[in-house]
């Protein structure tokens, strides 16, 4: 009966050190993280479109950060979903077609001939990407133009058009290549499909 | 002609492909594989034949089921090589099912459920090996004796082998005996010189025969050299490893340990400095760490063979050294052009 | 062969067949003029040049024709002389098949110079005339990306420079083109090197070239013995090794010093120099002639004559495989540069540039297509290649799992895309395409992360400015709440607008403070009734999501009455807003032609959504497809009408500014009632398309009953509307002839529009609680009847105060 009390009395000041020690070391050795919210942001593309429903991107964050689902974001896609699910730790899942599709990357263009110059794109453009004043001709610096579509709306002639941003031979890239069992170049094989067959 | 859009390089090293490697690989298994037959007899042929068609067979269906083009896969012979190396390592004497155990095994799950070629973290060979090994000690340990030491003064004769592999009778005791490596570790108290005097597996004899297969072996190594197959830090680090460890001590104690000599030249020193522990596939991949993972084999080897459980030892050994290659990987990389020092580890702030 | 200097060793490296022998034995080519050549505006790292010429401009051979644009820029110069037949996209030589804009010159087969001016003097003459003497002819660097090379040569005068380095390693397969300008331009190449030299003062002068170009390094040792060069410039000669030709490796080869990772190698003191352009620098600066041709290795097996060639820039790719006699079925691989580093093109119409070394014209005996990729066994025959000893394999890895991070950890960015590793890679993988793609990925990233950067910060200013705004604003309204009623109205606008707009509105207010104040009454009014447009469409919206068409149709008409009031409110103010223009301008047909342009281009859009609707009701096949197309027609006649009373008004325009002034301002006159008129039928037309659009989308989405929307009371009040809307027309008329009679509305006229404003207040707070109380009643269908009482009580007090808004309307009028 002793030695069972001897037993459980070590083990528990054991435990107390040990315990007292984790809880030093919690406090001493704490790091000082970006808040959690701070990190979604960064994640999310900035494009301020609201098409989450959430009027810009740090209020979507919030939102995630409470609990909201991950896939509410087109413009990030799903590059931005799988870098919230790994920051998050949770599964990535595809996105919410309610909130709209994926796109390629798009800037505003004012078709300024028919422009009136009635300023109500300038008033929804969630980064100030439109230049003009009022019965002046409105014009969108692409440079600053995140392809929010937020200004389509407004626009009481319809003279903005969302153009896609083509590849130049300065943005152009290789691709990554298919992997085992492909050629390189026009001869691409899937991995599921015997090459030496299709190839003769 | 519709002109090509190809990334660049457009020329490659011609011959040299993965096929080539592993055939190249495969043919320096032929010096050893000729003295091992004609000291102890057929059967680690036949132990081979059996083993590359049950990794053929098994190799196909796990690709079948994974829905990849088998005759592509095939064709790099990597299975093949996998099958040669059980198929040597295993005594020749073994029963045919546990050659096919040992290689299905090695094929499947230390092989194809990882993804394939090029994925496996393990030696499939020595997984296979070390699989087998645990589940049937006694077969495993029981070598045949070469044909200057059996007492029927001659080799199993192919039937005989054929026999003793497809019987499931037991091998007959006559031609069987323990390892050189194998009696030393159980002389049971004798004096190290005592035990060579006595013991019939240490014999003279019977030793020359491990010392002309681990010759045999060397030489196949030396010519994967030659042809640039494999690097050198592997197997002379692993070597080296060995015979410092056994010289330190036998120089200790030199009554009761082996002579870095004996470690050396018996058991699968050779083989598996330079067939096994070169698999560039679970081995580590800068010369530095090829280094650092040739040395821990070494050392390995002679802890198990001396300590452990197991008369031999690379399988383990290679298998520990399997574990922590990535993690030499890591802190061996080489020092980049345009850069002071080697970077070390994987990014901080890296989670993995 | 024995070498000057000390060569020290590189890690790796590889030993690909040479076939250099095969484009050596012919004297160097001279092909004849191309029917046109084609001058991308892009040869060079860095910015684009800025075309000078125009299409059908005649240039002389050697003429400026594009100037740098920025600092990292080049300038560009007419090949030959002859005709700009077009600046136009072509395909250009780039591995991505794309095109680029390209100046396009018609030679006229004179090949006339224009005025050359050398500096044969340059001795004498400073470094940055010289310096800058090269930047306008255009030189950049002929060996590998095409760097400026004054850009280059300026780092130098800021450090002290240990070594000049001159490469002539040309260590790639088949190309033998400096080995070539070696042998034909020893002198020039030499001298180039001493202005070079002049410019830099390196402590030493090193030409590395490799021992396999035996004649080239006999010449050079010779010319530089003749001219007692051969203490101040040294020959290196390296051994035949793939890539010791690359800056990096040659460097190491002969200082033994690495550039560090991220740098240049001026930042140790090393300058490197490709022979091709040490000979562009001679033909620059002693003979005047800018950079408008280069020698250029032809080879391959599909090629007859394989040589070396010196072409004019721009010369189109297959002019010189005709000259050098391809066998087009043969040709399976074209490549620009060498097999190690060259790109395939796709198109033989792609030109020579500055930058193109080699053209390669594969047959597919010599340049197989390549194995399949295999996977890797991480067999380590790329580490022992790489010159830049990195770890490929686990680069490949990186790269294939997307692992960026892990991948730029391992150096990916140090890799300098030679391909020795997947020369020797067994398993036929292509490295060098996997570690590309990881390094576009990493930069688009990084782009990506900056851009999202930006705009947050531009989002979050903006955010700040509009709190700021509205802080103030509400500052003011209490501020104004005690003292003068006149201060508040200033700002009332304010805060939607732009700083632009508030000052023109204050310019405008002194001017015409009583007219402006007007303008902002009416303002005040649109946005009320901009507010109530919204509430109904959201309604209707609602409405289209659940119940049937009937109530819909209700709700449209009601938003359509809404939208005719908008568009009064917006007539009139544009209406009232003007006179303190004209008076400016001095000429009042151009404010009414003005007007008619925007009417004009409103009621394009309109015709065109009209269109749309049209579409997508044949898509759905909706029966009100016959009401719209009858909508169409009017519209589009509206909208003719329109134009041609813009016309009109513009020729007015241009008659009145000969005639005197008033007839002037009959005609604008005229001119306004006409806008007017057609406006009005524009908005009605504007709201018949929204309603037949709206209906459509109802038709899509058909709900369920719910009997939550009052339709009895709609009417009622649509009917209060419509007389509104006809008051307001009137007064519209009204107002514009006073306006041109009197230019100053009376300032009798405010409190009775205070007035008015309340009552419309009024309105707008009944229609509001109206809709809310729908909405409620949508919520809560089984309180629908309670609910219906109030409303139809909250609709009484609205009729009441719209009939008394109406009243006070009219007495305005008569104002």
């Amino acid at each position: 009966m002793t030695t069972i009390l001897i037993a459980v009395g070590i083990l528990l000041v054991l435990s107390l050190i040990f315990g007292a020690i984790l809880g030093f070391a919690n406090v001493r050795f704490h790091v000082e993280g970006d808040p959690i919210v701070a990190q979604i942001d960064a994640i999310l593309p900035q494009t301020q479109c609201g098409q989450c429903g959430h009027p810009g991107c740090r209020p979507y964050a919030e939102a995630i950060a409470n609990g909201e689902a991950i896939n509410h974001c087109p413009p990030g896609g799903q590059a931005t979903i799988q870098a919230l699910a790994d920051l998050l730790d949770v599964e990535a899942i595809p996105l919410d077609g309610d909130h709209g599709e994926e796109t390629a990357k798009r800037v505003a263009v004012i078709r300024e001939d028919e422009c009136i110059g009635c300023t109500k794109c300038i008033q929804a453009c969630p980064v100030d990407a439109i230049l003009g004043a009022a019965k002046q001709m409105h014009t969108v610096i692409a440079d600053e133009c995140t392809g929010c579509d937020l200004c389509i709306d407004p626009c009481p002639v319809d003279c903005i058009d969302m153009v896609e941003i083509g590849v130049t031979t300065k943005t152009w890239s290789w691709d990554k290549p298919v992997g085992p069992m492909s050629r390189p170049g026009n001869l691409i094989a899937s991995d599921r499909q015997p090459l030496m067959e299709a190839s003769h | 002609m519709a002109l090509l859009r190809i990334t660049s390089p457009h020329t490659q090293r011609a011959g040299r492909k993965t096929s080539w490697v592993m055939l190249m690989v495969i043919a320096a298994t032929i010096p050893g594989l000729v003295v091992q037959t004609a000291l102890f007899g057929w059967g680690t042929l036949i132990n081979i034949l059996i083993a590359v068609a049950a990794a053929l067979v098994s190799e196909a269906i796990i690709l079948k089921m994974r829905q990849r083009s088998i005759g592509f896969f095939l064709k790099d012979y990597s299975a093949v090589l996998t099958a040669v190396l059980l198929g040597l390592a295993l005594p020749p004497s073994v029963p045919w099912w546990l050659t096919v155990t040992a290689v299905s095994f090695a094929i499947i799950f230390a092989k194809q459920v990882y993804g394939g070629l090029g994925n496996n973290p393990f030696n499939p060979a020595m997984v296979g090996y070390a699989i087998v090994l645990v589940s049937f000690p006694v077969p495993m340990t029981q070598w045949l004796g070469s044909a200057d030491v059996v007492a029927t003064q001659d080799t199993l004769s192919f039937v005989h082998s054929i026999a003793a592999i497809f019987s499931s009778a037991p091998v007959i005791d006559g031609y069987t005996m323990a390892t050189p490596l194998d009696a030393f570790k159980h002389k049971e108290g004798l004096m190290s010189s005592e035990a060579f005097a006595s013991v019939e597996a240490l014999s003279s004899g019977n030793l020359s025969s491990w010392f002309y297969v681990n010759m045999a072996y060397l030489a196949g190594g030396l010519a994967l050299l030659y042809f640039r197959i494999i690097t050198w830090h592997t197997p002379v680090a692993l070597l080296g490893a060995l015979a410092v460890m056994a010289s330190l001590f036998y120089m200790i104690d030199a009554s009761n340990a082996a002579t870095p000599y004996f470690h050396l030249t018996t058991g699968a020193a050779m083989f598996g400095a330079f067939f096994i522990a070169t698999d560039p596939v679970s081995s580590c991949t800068s010369n530095k760490g090829k280094l650092f993972y040739g040395c821990g084999i070494g050392v390995l080897i002679f802890i198990i063979r001396t300590w452990g459980g197991y008369p031999d030892a690379v399988a383990f050994a290679v298998l520990l050294m399997n574990f922590a290659a990535p993690f030499i990987d890591y802190y061996s990389q080489p020092r980049a052009y345009g850069h002071k020092k080697a970077k070390k580890g994987l990014k901080i702030g890296d989670s993995q | 062969m024995p070498s000057d200097v000390t060569v020290f060793e590189f890690h790796g490296g590889i030993h690909p067949e040479q076939n250099k022998t095969q484009s050596l034995q012919l004297p160097l080519g001279n092909p004849k003029l191309p029917d046109e050549l084609v001058l991308p505006l892009g040869q060079h790292i860095g910015q684009m040049s800025r075309p000078l010429v125009k299409v059908g401009d005649r240039v002389l051979k050697g003429q400026t024709i594009a100037i740098n644009n920025g600092f990292l820029s080049s300038f560009l110069h007419a090949p030959t002389s002859g005709r700009i037949s077009a600046i136009e996209e072509r395909a250009i030589a780039h591995p991505s098949g794309l095109s680029d804009l390209c100046i396009i010159i018609e030679p006229d087969n004179k090949e006339t110079w224009c005025e050359l001016r050398p500096m044969p003097l340059w001795q004498e003459s400073t470094k940055t005339d010289v310096l800058t003497y090269l930047a306008e002819m255009g030189i950049v660097g002929m060996g590998g990306a095409g760097f400026p090379t004054q850009v280059k040569l300026q780092g130098a005068q800021k450090n002290d420079l240990d070594y000049l380095i001159i490469n002539a390693a040309e260590c790639e397969p088949y190309i033998t083109a400096d080995d070539m300008l070696i042998r034909e331009k020893t002198s020039h190449l030499v001298q180039g090197i001493q202005i070079l030299q002049f410019l830099v003062e390196a402590n030493n002068v090193i030409i590395g070239i490799e021992d396999n170009k035996e004649k080239a390094i006999e010449l050079l040792q010779n010319e530089l013995r003749v001219r007692q060069l051969d203490k101040q410039i040294k020959i290196a000669v390296v051994p035949t090794k793939y890539p010791s030709g690359g800056e990096k490796q040659l460097i190491q080869l002969l200082t033994d010093r690495e550039v560090p990772s991220g740098k240049h190698p001026i930042d140790i003191g090393i300058i490197c120099q490709n022979v091709g352009t040490c000979s562009a620098i001679y033909d620059a600066v002693v003979l005047g002639q800018p950079l408008i041709s280069r020698i250029t290795t032809l080879t391959g097996a599909a090629l007859e004559h394989p040589q070396n060639v010196e072409v004019l820039l721009g010369t189109p790719i297959e002019h010189l495989l005709n000259y050098a006699g391809c066998d087009h079925s043969q040709l399976q691989r074209l490549i620009m540069g060498g097999p190690m580093m060259g790109f395939t093109l796709e198109n033989q119409q792609a030109p020579i540039i500055k930058t193109t070394n080699c053209i390669l014209a594969g047959s597919a005996k010599e340049l197989p297509q390549p194995e399949p990729e295999q996977a890797c066994i991480r067999c380590g025959m790329c580490e022992q290649a790489c010159p830049a000893s990195l770890l490929p394999q686990q680069l490949l890895w990186f790269t294939k799992s997307q692992e960026f991070e892990k991948a730029e950890h391992y150096n990916l960015f140090d890799c300098i895309e030679c391909g020795a590793c997947s020369y020797v890679c067994p398993s036929s993988i292509p490295l060098v395409q996997y570690y590309r793609h990881g390094k576009s990925a990493i930069r688009e990233a990084r782009d990506a992360t900056i851009k999202s950067d930006h705009a947050k910060l531009r989002f979050e200013a903006r955010k700040a400015r509009q709190e700021a705004e509205a802080a103030e604003k509400e500052a003011k309204r209490l501020a104004r709440k005690k003292p003068a009623p006149k201060a508040d109205k200033a700002k009332v606008d304010a805060p939607t607008n732009d700083v632009t707009t508030a000052k023109a509105d204050n310019a405008n207010k002194a001017e015409k403070p009583a007219n402006n104040e007007a303008s902002k009454k009416l303002k005040i009014d649109l946005a009320i009734a901009k507010a109530k447009m919204k509430k109904l469409e959201k309604a209707l919206t609602a409405a289209q999501e659940e119940t049937r068409t009937e109530e819909i149709n209700q709700l449209q008409t009601e938003v359509n009455e809404q939208k005719n009031t908008i568009q009064q409110l917006e007539d009139e103010l544009t209406k009232v807003a003007p006179p303190a223009k004209v008076t400016k301008v001095a000429n009042p047909n151009e404010a009414g032609v003005k007007q008619l342009k925007i009417d004009a281009a409103i009621a394009k859009a309109s015709v065109k959504k009209l269109e749309k609707a049209i579409k997508k009701a044949e898509d759905i096949n909706a029966p009100e497809l016959e009401t719209l197309k009858s909508q169409l027609t009017p519209a589009i006649l509206r909208a003719n009408e329109l134009e041609k009373s813009l016309a009109s008004a513009q020729e007015a325009a241009a008659k009145s500014s000969d005639s005197t002034a008033t007839q002037a301002e009959e005609l604008s006159e005229q001119a306004k009632a006409d806008t007017k008129k057609l406006k009005i039928d524009i908005a009605i037309a504007n709201a018949a398309i929204k309603k037949a659009k709206k209906n459509i989308d109802a038709m899509k989405a058909e709900g369920q009953d719910d009997a939550a929307i009052d339709a009895s009371g709609l009417p009622q009040k649509l009917a209060e509307h419509e007389a509104n809307i006809t008051g307001l027309q009137q007064k519209l008329t009204d107002l514009t002839a006073t306006d041109s009679k009197t230019e100053k509305p009376s300032a009798e006229v405010n409190p009775l529009a205070d007035k008015i404003k309340k009552q419309k207040i009024a309105v707008a707070l009944a229609k509001a609680q109206i809709s809310k109380l729908t909405k409620r009643m949508e919520k809560e269908p089984e309180k629908a009847a309670e609910i219906q009482l109030e409303i139809e009580a909250k609709q009484a007090a609205q009729t009441t105060a719209e009939t008394e808004l109406a009243q006070l309307l009219n007495t305005q009028e008569k104002n």
